[in-house]
């Protein structure tokens, strides 16, 4: 079958057009997961930001002796529903503190209640009429503001939402991950070197080797029946206890430092090692001396990877039980803790609205250490890579 | 209490008797080469050896004698155990005191000690897949000896209910028996996968071609860690995400259609998490098609076959066993992954084709179930790990089948960069 010159150059200007539309199509594909990247970060910037905010409102706070024992007598009645009660619960304490405190009457800014707080932001609220009259007329004199919330940052979990902060869960990460940094740091680098530098290639060391690969594809929860079956249940450690969620964060960590490590030890050239035998180093001198310093920053780089993954993961600490209540800063490995994941499952199953804020407050928060802790990484791999 | 300052001695001790090795194998060592013999180490080297042959069978001893403790029962106080591995450290040290001789190989006993301690950190990884294997495995035998593995396998409700009762004996008090037909479970897992499939396929693999074949370097050089983001952002951050965003959304859009959207659909948990995984098959995918070597694209395009062209008829299905070794590497990511579905999808077992409805997954009854309050021993305790067995199976098929893919591949192109 012939053609004519203007069907084929049709034709070719069709196939160039499918070339073009494949580009395209491509490009959007990409654009999408861009677009939602944006997406997701603007819906949690909007919904977690006002959670570093908290209302405050001014009220006349009157130290008697009444107070002592009912702490609602301090404030005028119309004030009562608006005042924080774990506000009010801490002036006893003040009084028997401070006992020059008794008889005087201060005006003071106070923390407001969750629902005050809600109702000042332009949310729902469970306020009655009279009561966001009330309100209203504070704002209007700046009786009623809001403020940073340090709150936020200084105290543990509470059941009212004005008063939940995320320092009882920032000190357990900081304790979980340093049981984990202990435990896999060591045990990590120790087996890649093992790998990389001392095994000889036989099967044993391939058992080693896919078993490791396979380790990184497991998902995480069955590290958390690990860690219930073995270590709670068979060696007795604590249950919610720092020590427990952090073996089990170690055990996952263990192949993403492992993997790196011996990325990094692999790209270290045969001739520093070649040099070092060459002045009659044994072969543990040559990998102390000569190959671990050279390699140290794509290890670390590795490592603060696998720390960061370790932080965010909360299947496994659920179910070795560390997504407990814990109001108090706690400060051993063995006592009962929470993690800022686990925090955040905590209260996005609240149902009060005023704890959406929170749980995205507490997002933005953990989201910021993750992504510092990533571009630190990066960072330390571009100012050390040494292309050989 | 006790245990703690005993350990905390103990260890104090050791560093001790481990410090005072050292200097006085040092001394010896230096002295005897001060009087001119020739020794075959460093006196460096003899000290090191010395603080590891007064430490190294210490310590052995304790870790040893505890878990014997614990595994056999055997009832040895703490007190004696820990005195006892100090005398060995004693031991240790006087024995190392006598081999700094000049014709002892001391760099040669440390490295040969040193490989050892790197072999054993090495098992580490293997023990942990077999403490994953041996609890998984246990617990899950109890729960069959309880409920039928068949009626487990191919039962159609799940009904937990009343199983706490039968454990505490008192079974006939419950209204209905408790049943453990997982097949609605593994319905709702593979309903939410293929929804997170179908939005991580195309997308993930679009963007792998994009990056790869027409995209400018500048472009990929940023596009590739913005993508990698997806992945590093915390499960529990998209389970938040996916529950109070993108819910309420799909219920919006099905209700403009006239249709009834639970609010604990499937779909959303399944497309979240299809966005989770998109950096999983675009990053291997972008790999795999950089590795098809240039010679086949340069002979498509001689051919005259436009760009397209090559891409979809010559390399992508080069390709191809790079990229379906992502997929099932994404897949068995997504049948895993927990704190999306708990957050976002339902409690409530159920056997529907629609993903509009209320469906839940194998790791959302794994965890209801550890945590609820029931003690250990009973069936919906156990059967945790009943379903965390059938997880570690499938998964672990999912990512044998993928790496022998990926092998097969490189093996193809002799590419090493995979």
């Amino acid at each position: 079958m012939r053609q004519s010159f203007d069907e084929i150059s049709a034709q070719l200007k069709g196939r160039h057009r499918k070339s073009a539309r494949l580009k395209w199509m491509s490009m959007g594909a990409l654009g999408l997961a861009g677009l939602f990247l944006v997406f997701f970060f603007t819906d949690m910037l909007i919904k977690g930001l006002p959670a570093f905010q908290q209302a405050q409102i001014q009220v006349q706070v009157d130290y008697n002796e009444m107070a002592q024992e009912l702490p609602l007598a301090a404030v005028e009645e119309e004030m009562r529903p608006l005042v924080s009660r774990g506000y009010l619960r801490l002036i006893p304490g003040r009084m028997e503190k401070n006992p020059d405190l008794l008889g005087t009457t201060r005006m003071e800014w106070v923390l407001a209640d969750g629902q005050v707080d809600q109702y000042l932001k332009g949310h729902h609220s469970n306020l009655s009429g009279s009561e966001q009259s009330v309100v209203d007329e504070l704002a209007d004199n700046g009786r009623a503001e809001l403020k940073f919330n340090t709150t936020f940052f200084t105290r543990g979990d509470s059941k009212m939402p004005e008063l939940a902060g995320i320092a009882s869960a920032a000190m357990g990460t900081v304790m979980t991950l340093l049981v984990t940094l202990v435990v896999a740091f060591p045990i990590g680098v120790m087996t890649a070197v093992y790998l990389e530098e001392f095994a000889p290639d036989n099967r044993f060391t391939q058992i080693i080797e896919i078993n490791i690969n396979n380790l990184a594809a497991i998902p995480s929860i069955l590290f958390g029946l690990l860690g219930l079956a073995i270590f709670i249940n068979f060696f007795g450690v604590p249950r919610s206890s720092p020590l427990v969620g952090g073996l089990t964060l170690a055990l996952m960590t263990l192949p993403v430092i492992i993997i790196s490590t011996r990325t990094a030890l692999r790209s270290v050239p045969e001739d520093i090692r070649h040099a070092a035998f060459g002045v009659g180093c044994s072969r543990w001198q040559v990998v102390r001396d000569h190959v671990l310093p050279v390699s140290m920053p794509g290890i670390m780089t590795g490592s603060i990877i696998g720390l960061a993954q370790a932080m965010g993961e909360t299947a496994p600490l659920i179910i070795v039980g560390m997504v407990a209540f814990i109001p108090d800063v706690s400060a051993t490995v063995t006592e009962a803790a929470t993690v800022l994941p686990a925090q955040i499952f905590t209260w996005a199953g609240e149902p009060d609205r005023a704890f959406t804020e929170k749980t995205a407050g507490g997002i933005l928060v953990l989201l910021t250490i993750l992504i510092t802790l990533n571009a630190t990484a990066v960072v330390l791999r571009k100012k050390f890579e040494r292309r050989w | 209490m006790q245990t703690n300052q005993l350990i905390l001695l103990f260890s104090g001790a050791l560093l001790v008797l481990g410090l005072i090795a050292f200097f006085m194998g040092r001394a010896k060592a230096a002295k005897v080469r001060a009087a001119g013999t020739a020794m075959y180490a460093q006196p460096d080297q003899y000290a090191w050896f010395a603080a590891l042959a007064t430490a190294g069978p210490a310590v052995a001893v304790g870790a040893i004698g505890s878990f014997a403790l614990l595994l056999m029962g055997a009832e040895i106080p703490t007190l004696y155990l820990l005195a006892g591995s100090l005398v060995v450290a004693a031991a240790g040290m006087m024995v190392a005191m006598m081999q700094v001789r000049p014709d002892f190989h001391a760099r040669k006993a440390i490295e040969k000690t040193i490989r050892w301690i790197l072999a054993s950190a090495a098992m580490i990884s293997i023990f942990t897949t077999f403490g994953i294997l041996f609890s998984i495995i246990t617990e899950a035998l109890r729960f069959f000896q309880m409920e039928g593995f068949w009626d487990f396998i191919t039962g159609t409700t799940w009904n937990p209910g009343a199983s706490f009762l039968a454990a505490a004996g008192r079974a006939e008090e419950g209204a209905t028996a408790a049943e453990f037909g997982s097949v609605p479970l593994f319905a709702g897992t593979f309903m939410i996968t293929l929804v997170a499939m179908l939005v991580a396929i195309p997308v993930g693999l679009m963007s792998a071609i994009y990056m790869s074949e027409f995209a400018p370097a500048r472009v990929r050089t940023i596009a590739k860690p913005v993508l990698e983001v997806l992945a590093g952002i915390p499960t529990v951050v998209y389970g938040f995400f996916a529950a109070i965003t993108v819910a309420p959304i799909i219920v919006d859009i099905a209700g403009a259609f006239g249709l009834d959207a639970s609010f604990n659909n499937a779909l959303a948990p399944g497309i979240v998490m299809g966005i989770m995984i998109i950096p999983f098959i675009s990053s291997l995918s972008d790999d795999v098609i950089n590795a098809v070597p240039d010679s086949m694209r340069q002979g498509s395009l001689a051919l005259g076959m436009t760009r397209a062209e090559t891409i979809k008829d010559v390399v992508v299905p080069a390709a191809l066993p790079g990229i379906i070794s992502a997929s099932l590497l994404a897949m068995s990511r997504a049948l895993g992954e927990t704190m999306i579905v708990v957050m976002a999808a339902g409690m409530r077992p159920n056997l529907t084709a629609n993903p509009l409805e209320d469906m839940t997954t194998v790791t959302v009854r794994i965890v209801a179930a550890l945590t609820g309050d029931q003690e250990f021993a009973s069936a919906e305790t156990l059967s945790a790990f009943a379903l965390g067995l059938v997880l570690f199976v499938v998964t672990l098929a999912l990512n044998m089948v993928s790496v022998i893919m990926i092998r097969r591949f490189r093996e193809k192109y002799r590419s090493n960069n995979l």
